[in-house]
C-alpha cells in the first residue's frame, strides 16, 4: 500500500519536472546534429522561472477568456495526465473509463487555447486556430480506435491494458504493440507541435500552427502554455513508454527504464527533427491520416485475434 | 538618331543624348523589344528631363534617350499598357514628378503615402484577408504584405514597400562618397560601391590600374559566393531543414571572415574606393583565399548532394512558387531571378568586360520554381569559386601596379552609366553633372525593383504556408528598393 503512495507521489513529480528536461533533450539533440553545442537541458525550466517572474500585457480586443485560457489549459492537462500510467504503470486516478476523461481533458484545453487564439481577431492566429482543429479532428478518432482495441483486447478497460498486450495476443501482440507506439509517435509529433508538422523553432508567422496561436501571450501565461505544451508531449510518451516495457518489474528497475524511454522518446524526436525538412502544409493532413490508418490495421489485428479469421 | 547608343561604363556628353518629342518617344518604347534598365526624371529648369536606357542584351549595348517635358504638362499616355515591363517605372516616375500616365493600370505608390492606399479586396466563402508587416514577428527589414487567401490558398498577394525610404538619391547628389554608397544596401556592399565608383571615375575620367579592377572583381565574386550560401542555408532554415541551415551558416562565415582579413569588414565595406580599392591581395593572402575557397567548395558540393538526396525538401522545393518564362520576360525580372526562370541574362557576361571575356557561361537549365531558385545559388557558387582563383591568378601579373589613384574632379554636362551584377542582379547606377561639374541627379535602380512583383506572382495559387520558402529563394531588397 505505501509502496503504492510513493509511485503515485513520484508520478507527480514526474509529471511536472520531466516535460521541461525531455525539451531540453530535445534541443540538446538538435544541437548536437547541427554542430553545436546548445543549452543546458534545463533551459527550459529556466526559461520558465524566468518567464514567471514577467508581468503581463494584453491586446485590448481581448476578454477574460485570453487571461484564463492557459490556466484553464494546464489545469485540463494536468487533469488528464492522472489517469494514464506514468512510471512503474501506476496510474494516479485508475478507473474505468479513463480513456474518455483523458481525451476529453485534452480536448477540453485545445478548445480554450482555439478560443484565446481567436479572440486576438489576428489573422495569423486565426489561421494558426484552423489548422490545429483540423489535426485534431483526424487525430481524435484514430487516438480512440487505437486504444479502445487495445483495451477490448485485453478486456481490462483501463490504461492498464496497454501493458497487457503481449501476454494477451501472443505474437500477433508484437504487431499490435508496434503499430500502436509508430501511432503514438506521430500524434506525439503532431500535437507536441515537433517537425515534419511543424517547426517549434520558426519565427515565420505564415506557417506556424501552435506557435501562432500563442503569438500574443506572454510572461506568465506563456509559461503555463509552454508547460502545458512540453506535458501534452510528456503523456503521450509514457503511453508510448507503457505499451513498451514490461509490466513485472520492480520499482527501481522500472523507474529507471522508464526514464531511459523518455530520454530515447526525447532524443528520437531530435533525431526527427534534425534529419528531415517540415513537410507542405497539405502533406502534413496525409501524414497525420496514417495514423489512422495504423489505428484501423491495429483494429483489424485485434478482431482477428478475438473472433479469428 | 532615336538613341545614343553606348558601352557599359562610358561617358556621355548630355547633349549627346537625342531629346525625343514625349509622344514619339512613348510609341518607341511601347513598340521597342528591348528591356529597359533605367526610366527617370530629372529636374531640368522649366522642365523635367525624362531619361530612358534600353538594354540590348545580345549585341551588349546600351541605348540613351531622353524627352523634356514642360512642367504644365500633367499628363502623358502610359506605355505599360502596352509594354508591362514599364510598371514600376512609371508609378516611380510618377510618384517624384507628378505626371501622370494614364491608362496605367495600376497607378499604387512606390515609397510613400501608403496609408492612403486601398488594397485589392476579395469576397465569398471561406476567404479572408492576411495582412503580414511592416512589422514582422522577426528581425527582417520592413515591408506589407496583404494575402488574399481562400481557406491555405493565396489568390493575390499585394506588398507595399518604401517604409525605410531614405531619400538616398537625393542624399548621393548632396554628399556622394563611398560610405554613403556601400550603406545603402548592406548585403550588397561591394556591388554598390562598385557601381558608384564605376560612376564617378567615368564621370571624371579617372583612369583606374587593373589591378584594382581585379580586386574589385575578386571582392564581388566573394561577395556573391558568401550571400549565396547564406541564403541556401536561410531557404532550409524556412523549411526547418536544420542540418543545411547550420551548415551553410558555418560555411558563409568562413568567406565572410576572408573577407574580414581582406579589408577590416566582413561585408568587405571600405575596400572600394573611388580611385580604386583601399586594400591589396598580395601572393600569400591569395594562397589564404584559395585555401578557404576549396574547402568552402568541398563542403558545399557534399551539402548540396545531401539536400537533392533529402525527399523531404525535395517534396517542399519542386513545383513550389513557380513563375513562368513568359511572366518573368513581362515583368523584366533580371538577375539571379531572372536566370531561375529561365531568362538568360547576366550582365557580367552581356556587357562584358576584359576580365569576364574569358571565363565559360555555363547554361542553367530553369525549373522556374523553388527547387531552381536554390539551385542556381548553388551553381553560381560554385562558378565564382572558379571565377575568383582565375582572377587571383591574374592578380599575380599586375602585383607591381598602383591599387589606387587620385581622383579627379568631375567634368561638366555629362552623363555616365554602371552596370553591375551584384549578387541579386543587375545594379545600375546613373548620374549627371551640370555645366560646373556638380552632381545633378544621381538614379540607383537595385534589382529588386525589378523583382519584387515577380514574388507576387510566385506565390499565386500557393498555400499561404509556402510563402516564406518563396521568399527567401527571392530573397529581395527592402532597403535597396525604398532607397
Amino acid at each position: 500500500m505505501s509502496n503504492e503512495i510513493i509511485m503515485k507521489i513520484l508520478n507527480i513529480l514526474f509529471l511536472l519536472i520531466i516535460p521541461f528536461l525531455m525539451t531540453g533533450v530535445i534541443r540538446k539533440t538538435k544541437a548536437f546534429f547541427g554542430g553545436r553545442k546548445g543549452a543546458s537541458v534545463f533551459q527550459p525550466l529556466f526559461d520558465f522561472v524566468k518567464l514567471m517572474k514577467k508581468t503581463s500585457t494584453y491586446s485590448n480586443t481581448t476578454t477574460w477568456i485570453f487571461r484564463f485560457a492557459p490556466l484553464i489549459g494546464l489545469a485540463c492537462t494536468i487533469f488528464a495526465c492522472l489517469f494514464i500510467p506514468i512510471v512503474n504503470g501506476t496510474t494516479i486516478i485508475n478507473i474505468q473509463g479513463g480513456l474518455i476523461i483523458f481525451a476529453y481533458a485534452l480536448g477540453l484545453s485545445k478548445f480554450i487555447s482555439l478560443l484565446a487564439a481567436m479572440e486576438t481577431a489576428s489573422s495569423f492566429e486565426g489561421m494558426g486556430a484552423s489548422r490545429e482543429a483540423c489535426f485534431t479532428t483526424i487525430i481524435e478518432p484514430a487516438f480512440f480506435i487505437v486504444i479502445a482495441s487495445i483495451m477490448a483486447l485485453c478486456k481490462i478497460y483501463t490504461f492498464d491494458s496497454l501493458a497487457l498486450v503481449i501476454q494477451n495476443a501472443g505474437s500477433i501482440g508484437y504487431l499490435i504493440v508496434i503499430f500502436a507506439v509508430l501511432a503514438l509517435l506521430i500524434m506525439l509529433l503532431t500535437e507536441g507541435c515537433r517537425v515534419p508538422v511543424d517547426d517549434p523553432a520558426t519565427h515565420l508567422e505564415l506557417t506556424m500552427i501552435h506557435e501562432v496561436m500563442i503569438l500574443d501571450n506572454c510572461s506568465s501565461e506563456l509559461a503555463l502554455i509552454s508547460w502545458s505544451a512540453y506535458m501534452k508531449m510528456f503523456l503521450l510518451a509514457s503511453l508510448i513508454s507503457n505499451l513498451i516495457l514490461p509490466s513485472n518489474l520492480s520499482l527501481g528497475v522500472s523507474t529507471i527504464a522508464f526514464l531511459l524511454m523518455m530520454f530515447v522518446i526525447s532524443v528520437l524526436v531530435g533525431t526527427i527533427e534534425s534529419g528531415i525538412a517540415r513537410l507542405r502544409m497539405s502533406h502534413v493532413f496525409e501524414f497525420v491520416f496514417v495514423m489512422s490508418s495504423f489505428a484501423l490495421v491495429i483494429a483489424s489485428l485485434v478482431a482477428v485475434k478475438m473472433y479469428g479469421v | 538618331m532615336n538613341y545614343y547608343t553606348v558601352k557599359n561604363n562610358q561617358r556621355v556628353n548630355l547633349l549627346d543624348i537625342p531629346t525625343l518629342e514625349l509622344g514619339a518617344l512613348r510609341s518607341r518604347l511601347a513598340a521597342s523589344n528591348l528591356r529597359p534598365l533605367s526610366f527617370f526624371g530629372c529636374d531640368w529648369g522649366e522642365n523635367i528631363k525624362l531619361f530612358v536606357a534600353l538594354a540590348d542584351d545580345e549585341k551588349g549595348e546600351i541605348l540613351l534617350t531622353s524627352s523634356l517635358i514642360n512642367k504644365s504638362v500633367k499628363e502623358y499616355e502610359s506605355i505599360t499598357k502596352d509594354n508591362p515591363q514599364y510598371h514600376m517605372f512609371e508609378r516611380e516616375f510618377y510618384e517624384q514628378f507628378h505626371i501622370e500616365p494614364k491608362g496605367h493600370p495600376w497607378l499604387k505608390p512606390v515609397r510613400k503615402n501608403q496609408d492612403d492606399y486601398k488594397f485589392f479586396e476579395m469576397d465569398g466563402e471561406a476567404t479572408h484577408q492576411v495582412a503580414v508587416g511592416p512589422i514582422h514577428a522577426g528581425v527582417i527589414e520592413p515591408g506589407h504584405f496583404r494575402f488574399m487567401c481562400q481557406g491555405e490558398k493565396v489568390y493575390n498577394l499585394e506588398i507595399m514597400l518604401g517604409y525605410q525610404h531614405r531619400g538616398c538619391e537625393d542624399l548621393m547628389v548632396k554628399n556622394p562618397s563611398n560610405q554613403l554608397a556601400e550603406s545603402i544596401c548592406g548585403d550588397s556592399v561591394i556591388a554598390y560601391n562598385m557601381a558608384y565608383s564605376q560612376v564617378m571615375e567615368e564621370l571624371s575620367g579617372t583612369k583606374i590600374s587593373t589591378k584594382a579592377k581585379l580586386i574589385r572583381r575578386i571582392a564581388l565574386e566573394m561577395e556573391r559566393c558568401a550571400i549565396h550560401i547564406g541564403d541556401m542555408g536561410a531557404i532550409l532554415g524556412d523549411i526547418a531543414y536544420l542540418m543545411g541551415k547550420e551548415v551553410y551558416a558555418v560555411t558563409r562565415t568562413l568567406v565572410i571572415n576572408t573577407m574580414l582579413e581582406i579589408s577590416g569588414s566582413r561585408f568587405g565595406r571600405g575596400l572600394i574606393a573611388f580611385g580604386g580599392v583601399n586594400f591589396d591581395i598580395d601572393k600569400e593572402m591569395s594562397d589564404k583565399i584559395i585555401n578557404v575557397l576549396d574547402g568552402v567548395k568541398k563542403t558545399v558540393n557534399k551539402m548540396t548532394q545531401a539536400v537533392f538526396k533529402s525527399a523531404t525538401v525535395m517534396s517542399r522545393f519542386e513545383k513550389t512558387g513557380t513563375v513562368s518564362r513568359e511572366i518573368a520576360q513581362e515583368l523584366n525580372l533580371v538577375g539571379l531571378m531572372g536566370r531561375a526562370c529561365g531568362l538568360e541574362i547576366d550582365s557580367r557576361f552581356d556587357f562584358c568586360d576584359e576580365f569576364y571575356k574569358d571565363f565559360e557561361r555555363k547554361q542553367f537549365k530553369a525549373t522556374n520554381d523553388a527547387y531552381s531558385r536554390f539551385r542556381i545559388r548553388y551553381k553560381e557558387t560554385i562558378e565564382s569559386i572558379s571565377y575568383i582563383k582565375k582572377l587571383l591568378n591574374k592578380l599575380e601579373n599586375y602585383k607591381d601596379e598602383e591599387i589606387k589613384v587620385e581622383a579627379k574632379s568631375l567634368i561638366p554636362n555629362s552623363f555616365a552609366l554602371s552596370i553591375v551584377e551584384g549578387w541579386r542582379g543587375e545594379l545600375v547606377h546613373i548620374a549627371t553633372t551640370d555645366e560646373t561639374g556638380k552632381l545633378t541627379r544621381y538614379k540607383i535602380k537595385d534589382p529588386s525593383f525589378n523583382n519584387w512583383y515577380g514574388l507576387a506572382m510566385a506565390v499565386r495559387g500557393n498555400g499561404i504556408s509556402d510563402f516564406p520558402l518563396c521568399n527567401k529563394g527571392f530573397d529581395l531588397s527592402y532597403c535597396g528598393f525604398d532607397l
